[in-house]
């Protein structure tokens, strides 16, 4: 039963991924990994709409998927299963708010997931640096002028003064202008 | 009480669709929605659930909604907020999935995202160097990013025994052999140099 696998998949995704939307995506890796509902092109398309549309991150690309694997049904499906894992641990929190905060067990544990949670969207980040980069999987396939794109990108985000704030989408929507115009994927 | 709960449903579903790009950029809409305007929450309380949301398991939409709701109309409040803020995404996706992949085969379309994925690639990075500046404070926190990262890149293991290995990993530094900690707790700042 599709459905019944979908959310439990996603179920899983909502209760382990911490910090927020990109934090689901090693998850949705793993997923395409086992099950082979979707694949690593297609995620790394995913996020860029995920991104370019309203919504949060993580349950746009948990519809996404959900669509891709078994059409509206699946979205829904799977947008429930992510949610639910987070509405039974919040309304848990909400009962012991104070113990919550001050519990040394619960600060030490986040001390050690923060940054296993940045290494696994770095992993992630690689192989959608894969898929994009090496489309067969060998150095000899990879498009100069994707690096090229890629370097001016990472200026403009983070070094100019005037583009690094803006939104996202802004950066996306320039890309995909500039991978037609030279006619990145031929 | 259904006409409360509608009213927590399609406030958030409002919040919903303004939400471009994550949970970070979904607090100023919070801000003046929900504390502003319907003055459901105070901007401490704000503070604090998007604090915790963001630290806790799941979307920190998602985590967010479900504090806000559950304070003011208990645990079916809870769960309307956050249908609300999961229904406008889950029409809007579903949607435009459709259309994508049923345009997907055509040239032009391949070229928009080859270079979209471009695009993707950089905003990971970025995102991974911002979470980065945060959570990697000290020696310790160094050695299970590396870790971690490592392991995700080299082999199969699914995702679940990173976390877990991470939390206990972190009780066991913090709480048993009180170690670590930088920047991330005030009282031991510094301590680490």
């Amino acid at each position: 039963m599709i459905y019944l696998r979908l959310f439990w998949e996603f179920f899983q995704t909502g209760l382990f991924a911490v910090g927020g939307g990109m934090a689901t995506l090693p998850f949705l890796y793993d997923i395409s990994d086992r099950m082979g509902w979707f694949t690593h092109a297609q995620l790394a398309d995913m996020v860029a709409v995920s991104e370019s549309t309203p919504g949060p991150i993580g349950v746009n690309m948990a519809t996404y998927v959900g669509f891709l694997t078994a059409g509206v049904g699946g979205a829904v499906v799977a947008t429930l299963g992510v949610i639910t894992p987070s509405i039974i641990v919040i309304l848990i929190i909400f009962a012991f708010l104070q113990r919550f905060r001050d519990s040394a067990y619960v600060k030490g544990a986040f001390y050690g997931l923060r940054p296993a949670s940045t290494g696994m969207i770095l992993a992630a980040g690689v192989l959608v640096v894969k898929a994009s980069f090496l489309p067969d999987g060998t150095l000899a396939s990879v498009d100069w002028r994707m690096l090229a794109l890629a370097a001016v990108l990472a200026v403009l985000t983070n070094a100019v003064k005037k583009t690094k704030d803006l939104h996202p989408i802004v950066f996306i929507l320039g890309s995909a202008v500039v991978g037609m115009v030279l006619g990145l994927a031929g | 009480m259904v006409g409360k709960l509608l009213e927590l449903f399609l406030a958030f579903a409002k919040v919903g669709v303004m939400t471009f790009g994550g949970g970070y950029a979904m607090l100023p809409i919070l801000q003046r929605e929900i504390v502003e305007n319907k003055g459901w929450a105070s901007e401490e309380e704000l503070a604090d659930y998007f604090a915790i949301g963001q630290c806790t398991p799941g979307v920190i939409a998602v985590n967010t909604a479900t504090f806000i709701g559950r304070k003011k109309d208990g645990i079916p409040g809870g769960v309307a907020a956050t249908l609300g803020v999961v229904f406008p995404p889950i029409v809007i996706i579903s949607l435009l999935a459709g259309v994508i992949t049923q345009f997907s085969e055509l040239a032009w379309v391949k070229d928009a995202f080859a270079g979209i994925r471009v695009c993707v690639c950089v905003l990971i990075f970025n995102a991974v160097w911002k979470l980065g500046k945060k959570s990697v404070i000290d020696p310790w926190t160094t050695a299970i990013f590396l870790l971690v990262a490592a392991g995700a890149i080299l082999t199969k293991c699914s995702p679940v025994v990173f976390v877990v290995f991470a939390a206990v990993s972190g009780v066991v530094l913090r709480v048993l052999l009180k170690t670590g900690g930088g920047k991330a707790d005030g009282r031991k700042d510094g301590a680490v140099k």
